[in-house]
């Protein structure tokens, strides 16, 4: 190869690297959006979907012969001055039927605040098979100085649960938003 | 052809005939051989001021309770000794080997990107400048860990944009540098150079290049997410805007197991060129090491998961990570068998370059062996961030990466300089490196396996006999590196003039260019046949 | 050589400060045969003990070999030795059988970590759940349906961490409330956070397991033998990451019963969500 011949091998390969290592940038970002998914079809993180209708309804029927138990737990995240706590803590049920459960929060404060519960299942691999319809309270919400809201959930687990699942957890955490954004 | 690259050849140099004269020699220098020179000082006092860190630490470990330093402070320097190490130490030093030995172990006058080469040195004083100032802004430095994990790291003072901006610094910095390997290595080899003749160090550098190319970015973009995190009110990671901390996690290890291999690679290339050397014989299955290092860089895109056994992964995908990772043991072992079936029936001498790639060889499978046992999953979820995971991965940097950049810069200090470096005490540097490494992190895996945790200022009473001993050990080990920065000096200075052959055992383009280097190299290709290629 | 004679005298003064220090341990009684594992008081740490062990022994086992073929080498291939090298450089054969015998010997060591951790990743029918959430720097439990729920806070005095006082002898892994658990009994345990990732550890159970924020994750454990078990946060949480010890009282059943009773009564009943 000449000096000029390697001139213009590297002007056709260093280009190539560039984009590439910015499309690897790129790469790290869609990891995002992929990691979701992954989440979404595996409960990976038992990050719950809601079901937006109960169009499914009982299309797998009830399975009365089965009992699993679901725990409800809240937390606070730290520097949320509510009260959250949910008004039944076990239940058993049925997998197929729908149950309705509800959260208190209040606002501990004399203050206007923002406040969002965030839900989570354990075990992860029965988040999938965890479904609820939320109310719209689960949204971000405004609390006026010493409100207190009630805020339902109705759930029902999926017959197609794993025969070794016997517990479900559902959990949600309050965290205080920033009101700006 | 040979008669017309000196011609074309003066469009970039006014220095042809020689290096410019003082300062602006080395700040506007294209020479591979200067830069690369620019590149190990840098990397060796960032080894210096991050073992200071690591001093600090041990001091305040010496015993149970608080001596010393503040827990916070505390946790900044085990973040910036990290982040110094990796980015700072180990990385510019083989980059700067790069730089130095791969024109002149492939028969080309320079770098394919001589200009290029010169940025992507001059934003590292930068960067760690900018990175170190960071320990003096309100709040102190990242005080996170080098996995600046979130939430944690979002709890960083005034520091955090900065150590952000930092670190995109030095993630430019390796890419441009990584980028001009692979163009020099692909285009500028001499005729004959093949792929397949290329000396073992070339080729670990080339698989590096790719790995570094491949996972800085992603890096960067990690990074980038937590800024915005941060400022911009984006919730990548927020829990409470929908986000996954654990998220972070994955994207970290992404590149972060890959960056491991990173700084081992190089290691593999230069102990492969020092074993033929020594036992003068040609080193053992040249081809399975190629492979074995393309195995190892393919693996490490896929074994990510095995640094997060404990957040929660359903089974199905911590089998996964556990067995990718074990199967990492079969081509590293067959590097070591191949370093060990090279001295087999060799005829050895051991000059410190020999004996400090022998403690390499010995003691990175030590940390190879507990990386195996890291990579059973059940076993994990007891020897998770405990001293157990600060012992493995000491020993494959310490007397891994570490020890192989002190045998590379023994093995070719005389060609860089024309001076023999003092073996005396240089073997003196050697015993107290490897007496003095082995005393600070063996016991670190009984402390692991007893129940020390990593990243803590304080421990239980129970810990105090072994921590003792480690922290005696650091001392040992920290203050000897004073003896290699006397002997490097000492060589440079004076010392007795190196032959050109400098070792009676090495083969390979760069031994038959004159002791010292002259400052360009191969502006007439060499020619290459199959005996005078690789070791 | 005098090189040789200097290693000489350091390694001799070497040797008789570390047996001094070896001598001083033996009056003091003291932590320099805390080496290994414990092997804890559930099935899963029994199991993960052995497979630990297998694979130390294992890997020892590789290394004798590996490192005796090279110091063999070393000692006999030596050039003042007058030996000539040899002019070999390869082996298909060798290659072939040197890559299969690690591939057998990972197979040999991966069917027992995947039955393990088959076994600890089955939670099955759990008898009762502790919520156990991490902040800064404390731990919250919180017993599920029963109404109990308080902070646990390392109890060591700051002048002992200042070196001020002397230090207890469970200096930094004694709590005011600890975590009071049934023996025999198959337990839940459900980890999540306030603040940043902690993650909780009590060696003696076999495994640890992190707590993130928004998230909860769940394990279990059966312990065996009551007693007093000791652990720590074990991911980076901050200032304080080293003072939130986790101390966990096993108790017997009918003494659980009591317990529960106890924090039952209004006076002691803590508010879960504070």
């Amino acid at each position: 190869m000449t000096h000029s011949d390697k001139t213009r091998a590297n002007r056709r390969l260093v280009p190539k690297l560039f984009l590439f290592s910015i499309a690897m940038f790129g790469f790290g970002y869609l990891l995002v959006p992929l990691y979701d998914v992954i989440c979404d079809i595996t409960g990976f993180n038992g990050r719950t979907t809601s079901l937006a209708v109960a169009t499914e309804g009982n299309a797998n029927g009830v399975d009365t012969s089965r009992t699993v138990t679901v725990e409800f737990v809240s937390s606070l995240n730290s520097g949320a001055p509510w009260e959250f706590r949910p008004t039944v803590t076990r239940m058993q049920v049925h997998p197929g039927e729908f149950y309705e459960i509800s959260y208190v929060a209040t606002n501990l404060t004399d203050q206007d605040m923002v406040g969002q519960a965030v839900p989570s299942v354990a075990p992860s691999l029965a988040a999938v098979h965890f479904q609820k319809i939320e109310c719209f309270c689960f949204d971000r919400q405004d609390f006026a100085p010493g409100e207190s809201k009630d805020m339902p959930v109705m759930f029902r687990v999926d017959p197609r649960l794993a025969d070794h699942v016997s517990v479900v957890t559902l959990s949600y955490t309050f965290f205080k938003l920033d009101p700006s954004s | 052809m040979a008669a017309t690259t000196h011609d074309v050849h003066d469009g970039h140099g006014e220095h042809h005939h020689g290096p410019a004269k003082g300062l602006g020699r080395w700040l506007f220098t294209t020479n591979h051989k200067d830069i690369g020179t620019l590149y190990l000082l840098f990397s060796l006092l960032m080894f210096l001021i991050g073992g200071s860190m690591a001093l600090i630490i041990r001091a305040e470990l010496f015993q149970p309770g608080l001596q010393l330093v503040d827990p916070h402070f505390f946790n900044q320097m085990t973040t910036m000794h990290a982040l110094i190490m990796v980015f700072g130490a180990v990385m510019p030093a083989f980059v700067g080997l790069a730089n130095w030995m791969l024109p002149m172990m492939i028969g080309a006058p320079d770098m394919a990107l001589p200009r290029m080469n010169n940025w992507s040195f001059w934003i590292l004083p930068f960067a760690f400048t900018m990175l170190l100032s960071t320990l003096f802004m309100p709040g102190g430095g990242p005080a996170s860990g080098w996995t600046l994990y979130p939430p944690l790291v979002l709890q960083t003072g005034d520091a955090f944009p900065f150590v952000i901006l930092a670190i995109h610094l030095m993630g430019i910095s390796s890419i441009m540098g990584a980028i001009n390997v692979i163009a020099t290595i692909f285009n500028m080899r001499a005729p004959g150079m093949t792929l397949m003749r290329m000396p073992l160090f070339v080729w670990t550098w080339l698989i590096t290049a790719f790995l570094l190319i491949a996972v800085m970015p992603v890096f960067a973009g990690a990074v980038t997410m937590l800024l915005t995190d941060k400022y911009f009110a984006t919730s990548f990671f927020n829990p409470a805007g929908g986000g996954d901390p654990v998220l972070f996690q994955h994207i970290f290890w992404f590149f972060g197991h890959p960056e491991v291999y990173i700084m081992i690679l190089p290691a593999f290339g230069v102990v492969s060129q020092i074993i033929p050397t020594f036992a003068r014989k040609p080193l053992f299955g040249y081809h399975s090491m190629v492979y074995a290092t393309a195995a190892i860089a393919f693996l490490s895109f896929i074994v990510w998961g095995h640094h997060m056994f404990t957040v929660g992964m359903p089974l199905t995908a911590e089998l996964f990570f556990m067995y990718a990772t074990m199967l990492i043991a079969v081509p590293t072992g067959v590097k070591v068998f191949n370093w060990v079936a090279t001295m087999w029936r060799g005829a050895m001498t051991f000059e410190t370059p020999m004996l400090f790639s022998i403690a390499f060889v010995i003691l990175f499978t030590i940390g190879g062996f507990s990386g195996l046992m890291l990579a059973i999953a059940p076993a994990d979820f007891q020897y998770h961030d405990t001293y157990f995971v600060v012992a493995h991965f000491h020993y494959v940097l310490v007397p891994g990466a570490v020890f192989s950049i002190m045998a590379a810069v023994y093995y070719w200090l005389p060609k860089w300089t024309g001076h023999m470096y003092n073996e005396r005490l240089s073997r003196i540097h050697f015993w107290l490196s490897v007496i003095g490494v082995n005393i600070l992190f063996f016991p670190q895996h009984f402390l692991g396996l007893a129940g020390m945790p990593r990243r803590v200022p304080d421990y239980a009473l129970q810990f105090t006999e072994w921590n003792m001993v480690s922290s005696i050990g650091a001392f040992i080990y920290g203050i000897s590196q004073l003896l290699f920065v006397y002997i490097v000096i000492q060589t440079i200075r004076a010392g007795d003039k190196a032959t050109d052959q400098v070792w009676e055992g090495a083969r390979g383009l760069e031994w038959t260019v004159p002791s010292p280097a002259p400052y360009h190299t191969f502006d007439t290709p060499p020619k290459i046949s199959a005996t005078n290629a690789h070791g | 050589m005098l090189y040789t004679r200097c290693l000489v005298r350091f390694t001799a003064i070497f040797t008789s400060g570390l047996l001094l220090l070896w001598s001083m341990a033996a009056v003091a009684e003291s932590g320099w045969l805390q080496l290994n594992m414990p092997r804890g008081v559930t099935s899963v740490s029994r199991e993960v003990y052995d497979l630990h062990m297998l694979i130390l022994w294992i890997c020892v086992a590789i290394g004798v070999v590996v490192f005796g073929v090279m110091f063999y080498s070393m000692y006999f291939h030596r050039k003042s030795r007058g030996v000539e090298p040899a002019k070999f450089h390869e082996s298909t054969k060798v290659e072939v059988v040197w890559t299969l015998i690690p591939l057998f010997i990972l197979v040999g060591m991966a069917i027992p970590a995947t039955k393990t951790l088959i076994k600890m990743e089955d939670i099955g029918d759990t008898e009762m759940t502790v919520k156990i959430t991490g902040y800064q720097w404390r731990w919250h439990y919180e017993y599920l349906g029963k109404d109990i729920g308080f902070f646990s806070s390392m109890s060591t005095p700051r002048e002992q961490v200042y070196n001020l006082a002397e230090k207890n002898p469970d200096y930094i892994l004694e709590v005011d409330n600890p975590l009071v658990l049934p023996v025999d009994t198959r337990i839940r345990l459900l980890t999540t956070a306030a603040d940043v990732i902690h993650s909780w550890w009590v060696p003696e159970l076999g495994w640890k397991r992190d707590a993130i924020p928004g998230f909860i994750n769940d394990n279990w454990t059966l312990i065996e033998e009551p007693g007093i078990y000791r652990g720590v946060c074990a991911e980076l949480c901050g200032r304080d990451h080293a003072y939130m010890p986790i101390v966990l009282h096993a108790v017997s059943k009918e003494e659980f019963a009591e317990w529960v009773q106890q924090q039952q009564q209004p006076s002691t009943a803590l508010s879960a969500a504070d």
